[in-house]
């Protein structure tokens, strides 16, 4: 007997009995279609941290470091440092962060105070709705300005305030110079969630006269490594202790999500592949009814001369379709679901290539697995008490 | 030992030498099969009759290459079927063995054409070829015309008519009928039996398995069973003689 027969043979029995069919191919629609879908999210959810972290700048190098009271990184020859090698860093800033109380009249909130210097808004792609931002002069001065985000405007100064206008970080008060375009909706501990002054000033309102955290914008991305090595040597002439410095770029910090991130796709494909293991078992369980169900029909087969390879056949095939015809279901289903939910979360989420021809390849696999079992039951039966059976 | 053909070189197309079949019922042997020789040449219409329990069926069943016996040897066409592994059998059962059973043995959800294929398709004859010889078989017991009905739709009559189409598609050397006419009433029984008859006359081998002595006495020689033993082996004139 050809596999032709046998795969319409199984066409046959499965729309014979289609209810049947459904329910047992329903377990594998599920199990494809979850796998598909949790693995397509996951996927969305990496694309949009990947492309987030990207417009966070992928040429950003950040350097912390636990000066002592001998050896001191200096902000002065940090900057000379940088323009040493103009080729390869494009900009620095200092990054002094603090909370501190903010208070405008009689509303106050602890707020984060970034102190930063003049090139920090062009290494992060900052844009004023008003005003300018923190200049050498104000840095040379140890002005007490600041540059505010959106998010602060609405929280205490609820809505509206102009340029030149006051508040008062930690009881002193400070001249608003500049103003943010809003970025990402005004919500809180979000890119609008920020106060800059220049860092000269911060330094001193924090009482300590070091700067332990600095951010570079390397020329090109391709330079950050270089960049790197460049700092590693610089950092350990001054501080002679690789331990007292840590150097991280952002294309590390991104390797590092698109890990994790992987990783979860993978335990949740796992999770969802346990379906998958449930429908196999299901499958299992109707093919072994069927076997009983058809126990004189095989006599009959055998008794004609069909083989054991014959009736074999006839039962992994019937299995494998089943379970073949529900993977596909799954993955149709899988994919527009995938979609759907995708847009409906603003991801650009696709089922990837490789879960379809995983969740296929299994769902076949499954069917055939499953299927040899009661298939091999089938194909022992002796002709005799198969055919004396009703 | 008896034989319609009695030239003795010639080879017998069954040749059952002291076939045992032993069953292990729990502690107690029982012994199906108690030491049967038979030979059955071609051309012969026989009768293995005997009562339930007789051991008739386990000899059908030896003889249908379904089984093998315990201890003897049965050479089915010249081929030692007594040792064969189960796939042998099932070629053997293929090319050799016509089947007629009582129950008709018809799949429910195929159609008649699609019956009658069915021993064609496990000999692996090609699919134009395979119709071709099923449409001829289902015009020899004249229902050509139902070969799209399934089953159900046709009398018992019909249907017993379809699984002799099947059993005589592959033109097999032997045609073994286990009880043909036990699901039948009296008239499309004698339709049947009749029909056998105009097979055995066109040149046929036919094994006729029953435990009714009136249906056994329609074929040409009569072999009767009991207790696992043949009692009688001879032509059905002495047989008739022997019951009256």
């Amino acid at each position: 007997m050809s596999i032709i027969q046998a795969f319409k043979l199984a066409g046959k029995s499965i729309i014979s009995s289609k209810m049947r069919s459904f329910l047992t191919m329903l377990g594998m629609i599920i199990g494809v279609f979850s796998v598909i879908t949790l693995v397509g999210l996951m996927n969305g959810v990496t694309n949009y941290v990947v492309s987030t972290f990207s417009d966070m700048g992928t040429n950003m190098i950040t350097v912390s470091v636990t000066n002592t009271d001998t050896r001191v990184v200096d902000v002065d020859e940090v900057y000379e440092f940088v323009k040493e090698n103009s080729s390869v860093f494009e900009a620095v800033t200092p990054q002094v962060t603090s909370n501190y109380t903010v208070k405008n009249g009689t509303t106050s909130e602890s707020e984060t105070v970034t102190g930063v210097g003049e090139d920090y808004m062009s290494i992060n792609s900052l844009a004023l709705a008003s005003g300018r931002f923190i200049q050498y002069a104000d840095i040379k001065n140890r002005y007490k300005g600041c540059v505010i985000g959106s998010f602060i405007v609405d929280e205490i100064f609820e809505g509206t305030v102009s340029v030149g206008e006051t508040l008062k970080i930690n009881g002193t008060v400070y001249t608003i110079i500049g103003i943010l375009e809003e970025q990402a909706d005004s919500e809180e501990n979000s890119e609008d969630d920020c106060i800059y002054i220049p860092y000269s000033t911060a330094v001193r309102m924090s009482y300590s006269s070091n700067i332990s955290s600095y951010a570079f914008a390397a020329a090109d991305a391709d330079y950050v490594d270089y960049g790197k090595e460049l700092l590693d040597d610089f950092l350990y002439t001054t501080l002679k202790n690789e331990d007292l410095y840590t150097i991280s770029t952002m294309a590390e910090l991104l390797e590092t999500v698109t890990e994790m991130t992987d990783m979860l796709s993978v335990i949740l494909g796992g999770i969802a592949s346990i379906s998958l293991l449930v429908a196999g078992i299901g499958i299992m369980n109707i093919m072994l009814v069927s076997v009983v169900e058809r126990t004189k029909e095989i006599g009959i087969r055998k008794s004609l001369g069909a083989k054991k390879r014959d009736i074999m056949w006839q039962f992994v095939i019937e299995a494998a379709s089943i379970s073949t015809i529900g993977g596909i279901l799954g993955i149709l289903l899988g994919w527009g679901t995938t979609r759907l939910l995708g847009n409906a979360f603003g991801l650009d989420a696709t089922p990837t290539v490789g879960s379809i021809i995983l969740a296929f390849g299994v769902s076949a696999g499954i069917g055939i697995g499953f299927g040899y079992m009661p298939a091999n039951k089938a194909a022992k039966l002796n002709p005799i008490d198969a055919l004396r059976s009703e | 030992m008896y034989a319609l053909n009695m030239e003795e070189e010639k080879e017998p197309l069954i040749n059952l030498i002291d076939i045992y079949k032993v069953y292990q019922m729990g502690n107690t042997e029982v012994r199906a099969n108690d030491g049967i020789n038979l030979k059955i040449y071609n051309g012969e219409f026989v009768a293995i009759v005997g009562k339930s329990g007789s051991g008739k069926s386990t000899i059908m069943n030896i003889i249908g290459a379904l089984d093998v016996p315990t201890e003897g040897q049965y050479i089915l066409k010249g081929q030692d079927v007594s040792t064969m592994k189960d796939d042998e059998l099932a070629a053997v059962r293929n090319k050799t063995i016509g089947f007629i059973f009582q129950q008709y043995n018809l799949l429910a959800r195929q159609n008649m054409l699609e019956n009658v294929e069915l021993p064609l398709l496990y000999a692996g004859i090609n699919k134009k070829e395979r119709k071709q010889m099923a449409l001829d078989a289902l015009e020899r017991v004249g229902i050509q015309d139902k070969w799209n009905n399934i089953p159900n739709q046709l009398s018992g009559g019909q249907q017993q008519r379809g699984s002799i189409a099947r059993a005589l598609a592959g033109n097999p050397s032997l045609i073994l009928a286990d009880e043909p006419t036990g699901a039948l009433d009296s008239r499309t029984s004698r339709e049947v039996l009749d029909f056998l008859k105009v097979l055995n006359s066109e040149g046929n081998t036919i094994v006729l398995i029953t435990h009714d002595n009136a249906i056994a006495e329609e074929a040409k020689r009569v072999v009767k069973i009991h207790d696992g033993k043949i009692i009688f082996d001879g032509p059905v004139e002495e047989y008739k003689r022997s019951r009256t």
